[in-house]
């Protein structure tokens, strides 16, 4: 029978990246949703004394909490990128070798004008894909230093503190509220894409993409 | 004539004021200060002991808004050691002086007291074309602030102008609008924002220079601690609205009425750093939220710019009038998703194909294998 097409399975997310992949998405969720509230509160009407309720307080509260949970769960990946495989390690993200380059151009044909049916080198993460991720660490770090550089100004602990330099740096805390409110959409739009390309992807490749990130297996075809 | 200068205490009490007045004035500065009881003390020694602290106070861009407030400080006391007694030397709003017995005032308080007087700066300086945009007496304001600050002892920057620029220079500053610490470098400079500061907060920083002889703790961005450390909605007397989520939704609704938290309709108190829900204006009588209206942030850099007062968010630089860092958002989501069903469409008329290449495929390979055999 059709040998050519029989499968290799191979184990790509350790534990630790989906534990990370998970919490962060969890985290993310709650950031961007009390993020909006607190940008954008409901209109509430209500007929008891302000010092009866504190759910505005309650969202911030979470807010911050997620925050401080995305900021180290973010840590623990960027160490993970040292120690970790070859599909979790850091040289995935940033493209310094040509053949990186080579694929960045092959999935850019793939995804957008969908001819170049070629399947890919990386098992893991594409290339594009993970300097895709790349800029979104960049984003994930300039929220966490705009969002503890506002934090700043309300908390005495030092690790708030250590970022009190922020606003001034970035203009005063107008500049700083509007980049991180914008930046917000930068969560929920690479959300969008990158559910539909992990569907895409795995739809046209079939090589269990989505299901990767729950059990950690692909599966290859057999060369 | 005397041999010695009057001291402070002489010339307040040579004005009438009572020695229970003077002590009253002592403790109130001391408790807008926010210096412990015991250092009342401190201040009164002070004032007895000291005498005319030589100032000149000048006037550039600027709308002397930073005057009015001070003449209106809770004590008037205040108003008399500064304008009356600390030997204000020159100041183009209120002295007697004009033309060339004014420049030459100004001239003598800087040879007389060299290294020892203080300058206070109300208003914006212009740069551009050499300082055409503002002149007095036939000088730039640039030259004449340089000029001035070489033998100043200290400077405090009035207000917002002198500290961040202010209004005149909003976009696109066509007069190069500067503030005195972007001028000035060898001095130290203490800024007092505000538009304009508060009366209490301007007296209080030169009542502590006066006393403690050196200038108050600045922060990283050169204002006293004391006034500026903290936010206008951390001590605001509406923040349990604000926590407990109750907005003003526009300003003839029930919730304004009710006093509630005026977040939605614009107020700038979460990033706003002054003293206004502590100290107040007009002898504590109110401040803006108290009055209902939301605070504008006016002692922070570039409130000017970050505009529409009346909304939460500031507009967005280079997308028109009004447009939000949401307004941007939803249209980059809107046009995603428009994408993204676009791509489904065609992925899938293209993977049919694919499907039945495949398909077909797999028949002639099974055919030919069972040929083979």
């Amino acid at each position: 029978m059709a040998v050519a097409t029989l499968n290799r399975k191979i184990y790509v997310w350790q534990l630790a990246v989906r534990f990370y992949h998970w919490l962060n998405a969890a985290c993310i969720v709650t950031l961007a949703i009390t993020g909006y509230l607190i940008g954008n509160p409901p209109a509430i009407l209500s007929s008891s004394e302000a010092s009866f309720s504190y759910w505005f307080g309650t969202v911030r509260f979470l807010h911050f909490l997620a925050a401080f949970i995305f900021f180290f769960n973010f840590l623990f990946r960027i160490y993970w990128g040292f120690v970790g495989n070859r599909f979790a390690r850091w040289n995935n993200f940033i493209p310094l070798k040509k053949e990186q380059w080579r694929e960045i151009w092959q999935v850019l044909c793939f995804d957008i004008l969908q001819i170049c049916i070629k399947p890919f080198k990386s098992i893991g993460h594409n290339s594009l894909a993970g300097f895709t991720y790349f800029i979104t660490f960049l984003v994930f770090l300039f929220q966490a230093i705009t969002g503890f550089g506002m934090y700043s100004a309300m908390s005495d602990a030092w690790l708030p503190n250590l970022f009190s330099w922020v606003v001034p740096f970035l203009g005063g805390d107008f500049a700083v509220r509007q980049w991180h409110h914008l930046m917000l959409w930068f969560f929920i739009i690479f959300a969008m894409i990158h559910v539909y390309l992990v569907f895409y992807h795995d739809y046209v490749e079939g090589r269990g993409t989505i299901s990767s990130m729950a059990g950690g297996w692909k599966f290859i075809e057999r060369k | 004539m005397n041999e010695k200068p009057l001291t402070i205490y002489e010339e307040i009490r040579a004005k009438g004021y009572s020695r229970r007045d003077f002590l009253k004035f002592c403790s109130w500065m001391a408790a807008f200060i926010g210096i412990e009881a015991s250092g009342v003390g401190s201040i009164v020694h002070a004032m007895e002991t000291k005498s005319r602290l030589p100032v000149v106070w000048f006037h550039f861009q600027e709308c002397t808004c930073c005057s009015e407030s001070f003449l209106r400080s809770s004590h008037p006391i205040v108003a008399d050691i500064i304008l009356d007694k600390i030997s204000l030397d020159y100041t183009e709003t209120l002295q007697a002086a004009a033309g060339y017995q004014a420049e030459e005032a100004l001239q003598n308080t800087m040879k007389k007291y060299k290294g020892k007087y203080l300058m206070l700066v109300e208003g914006s300086v212009p740069v551009e074309n050499d300082g055409v945009y503002c002149c007095i007496g036939g000088k730039s304001a640039l030259n004449i602030v340089k000029d001035a600050a070489e033998n100043a002892k200290a400077i405090i920057s009035w207000g917002s102008c002198a500290s961040w620029g202010c209004i005149q220079s909003a976009k696109p500053n066509p007069t190069g609008a500067t503030p005195v610490h972007k001028i000035i470098s060898n001095k130290p400079i203490i800024n007092v924002p505000g538009c304009p500061p508060i009366a209490d907060v301007m007296a209080g920083t030169i009542v502590y220079l006066l006393t403690f002889d050196r200038i108050p703790q600045l922060d990283g961005l050169g204002r006293p601690k004391t006034f500026y450390s903290r936010r206008v909605h951390d001590t605001c007397y509406r923040r349990a609205n604000y926590d407990a989520g109750l907005f003003v939704e526009s300003f003839d609704d029930e919730n304004a009425k009710r006093g509630y938290c005026l977040y939605k309709v614009g107020c700038k108190g979460p990033v706003t750093y002054n003293s206004c829900a502590v100290i107040k204006w007009n002898n504590g009588v109110s401040y803006p939220i108290q009055s209902g209206h939301p605070c504008l942030g006016c002692s922070q850099e570039n409130f000017w710019d970050n505009g529409p007062f009346y909304q939460h968010l500031s507009s967005f630089p280079g997308f028109g009038i009004e447009t939000t860092a949401d307004d941007i958002g939803i249209f980059l989501g809107v046009a995603t998703a428009v994408g993204i069903a676009a791509h489904a469409v065609s992925t899938n008329i293209r993977k049919r194909k694919q499907i039945k290449e495949e398909v077909d495929n797999h028949r002639v390979t099974a055919q030919k294998e069972e040929g083979g055999e």
